[in-house]
């Protein structure tokens, strides 16, 4: 079986030249998860988007199932992944059910189906949809409208979910809660997803394999397990600039 | 006013206000049809926003008497003064639209742009579920601004003989009676007050909360 995504020696150049991504190759194990690490402008949102083609590589490949994602219609691509982005990008005209049922009302579904099934997806993400559904964005707490964003990229029972630091913009504590809904979630329905994010703590909590970025290239691609333990230079200074705090009161930082 | 004068001009005057409303609501819808699709096809090809809204824009700056005289001459169009009025209060009504409907639907948050792409929204869906419902209250300050100016520069009308209240102001103007400006002025002035506030209303019972 080809693996859920593959990227092939995929670079990206900005038409000012600037190179994004180079030759950037590995593949995704269908239903597991792996998490994108790297500083910022190291190229992670820039890959993430190379696979629902919101961003065309300059050169080489990405399949999904074993097919180039050129070759497929990019409004069937696109329904069949699942995205979320940190802003979420809720529809502020519209209500918390409408919302979460987008894909289904647009792929032609009636809308009382796709309404009961925008119904369901609230609940699996843990809102209420007797108190939520007729609510509008604007009226959530950021917690709460990251769950909608989720259940919006969850509507069209895509196999593939793509996450853009999704919980980048909130507090620890709601944070931790939303990944423990994540993880069951997740555990539950057995996606494969590709999770950009720069919390090492969320990367190894939700994700069985680490890949680190660096500048457009991949300088590490190893299991969750292993990340804290390796000794490769690069991902050891990663990890230790994650830990500083700690460190500080082992007395490990000089 | 006396009930004498109101009595003699009254019939007129209703008669000249509805022509003056024929006027600004054909040039109206005509600006409406012309602007909306022009302003939604510039936000896909914003290379040509600059250089089409600078050419809206010096339509709106030549003075409406000589917009209306230089229309005078036109073959098909000068035979009918009302079609020289209607194509100059088009000209006029067609910038703030066009610039509200671009600006309105460029203005929208790019996350919720990005995320329609993703979501698989074809271009068509993107437009009527999303851009043009979040640009809607935008749009329609547009088609307020139009309508107050084209219902004052519609006044203007009259000096070619295309009819509407300012043929009362002009009448007036000529025989020195102020009860003809009057009786001019002050239903043009009514009617774009009216205009202004029912157009107002449906702008804010459009306006999306936190966006």
């Amino acid at each position: 079986m080809p693996p859920a995504i593959e990227f092939r020696d995929v670079s990206f150049t900005t038409p000012q030249g600037r190179a994004l991504l180079d030759r950037i190759s590995f593949a995704v194990e269908e239903g597991t998860s792996i998490a994108l690490l790297g500083r910022s402008g190291s190229g992670k949102t820039t890959l993430l988007r190379t696979v629902n083609r919101m961003v065309e590589p300059t050169s080489g490949d990405v399949l999904v199932n074993g097919r180039s994602v050129r070759d497929l219609d990019l409004i069937e691509l696109r329904r069949g992944i699942g995205y979320v982005i940190q802003e979420t990008g809720l529809f502020p005209h519209l209500t918390v059910e409408r919302n979460a049922a987008m894909v289904p009302e647009i792929s032609g579904k009636p809308r009382h189906a796709s309404r009961k099934h925008g119904h369901e997806l609230l609940s699996a993400v843990g809102l209420d949809p007797a108190t939520f559904a007729k609510r509008y964005p604007h009226q959530l707490s950021g917690g709460q409208r990251q769950r909608v964003g989720l259940a919006r990229a969850l509507a069209a029972q895509p196999p593939i979910l793509l996450m853009d630091e999704p919980f980048g913009a909130l507090d620890p504590l709601t944070r931790a809660e939303m990944q423990d809904m994540l993880r069951a979630l997740l555990k539950r329905l057995e996606k494969t997803v590709l999770l950009v994010t720069h919390d090492l703590d969320e990367a190894l909590y939700l994700s069985v394999r680490i890949v680190l970025l660096d500048q457009g290239h991949v300088i590490a691609n190893v299991a969750a397990s292993e990340f804290l333990t390796s000794t490769q230079p690069e991902v050891e200074e990663y990890v230790r600039a994650c830990r500083r705090g700690e460190m500080a009161h082992e007395g490990d930082v000089p | 006013m006396s009930s004498q004068f109101l009595s003699q001009y009254g019939g007129q005057i209703f008669q000249l206000t509805l022509e003056h409303l024929w006027l600004t609501g054909a040039a109206m819808l005509f600006a409406t049809a012309i602007s909306i699709p022009l302003g939604v096809w510039l936000t896909r090809a914003p290379r040509f926003a600059e250089p089409v809204i600078a050419v809206a824009n010096i339509l709106q700056t030549i003075p409406s008497l000589a917009l209306f005289g230089l229309l005078l001459p036109l073959p098909w169009l000068g035979e009918r003064a009302a079609r020289i009025a209607i194509v100059a209060l088009t000209a006029y009504a067609l910038l703030p639209i066009l610039r509200n409907t671009y600006a309105g639907i460029r203005g929208i948050d790019p996350s919720v742009i990005e995320v329609a792409h993703a979501l698989g929204l074809t271009g068509t869906q993107r437009l009527f579920k999303v851009e043009l419902p979040l640009a809607a209250s935008f749009i329609f300050a547009g088609l307020r601004t139009a309508t107050v100016t084209c219902v004052g520069v519609a006044t203007i009308a009259a000096a070619v003989g295309a009819g509407g209240l300012g043929e009362l102001i002009f009448r007036g103007v000529a025989s020195v009676d102020n009860r003809l400006v009057l009786a001019g002025a002050i239903p043009a002035a009514l009617l774009a007050l009216i205009a202004d506030g029912v157009l107002g209303i449906f702008e804010r019972w459009l306006r999306v909360k936190g966006k």
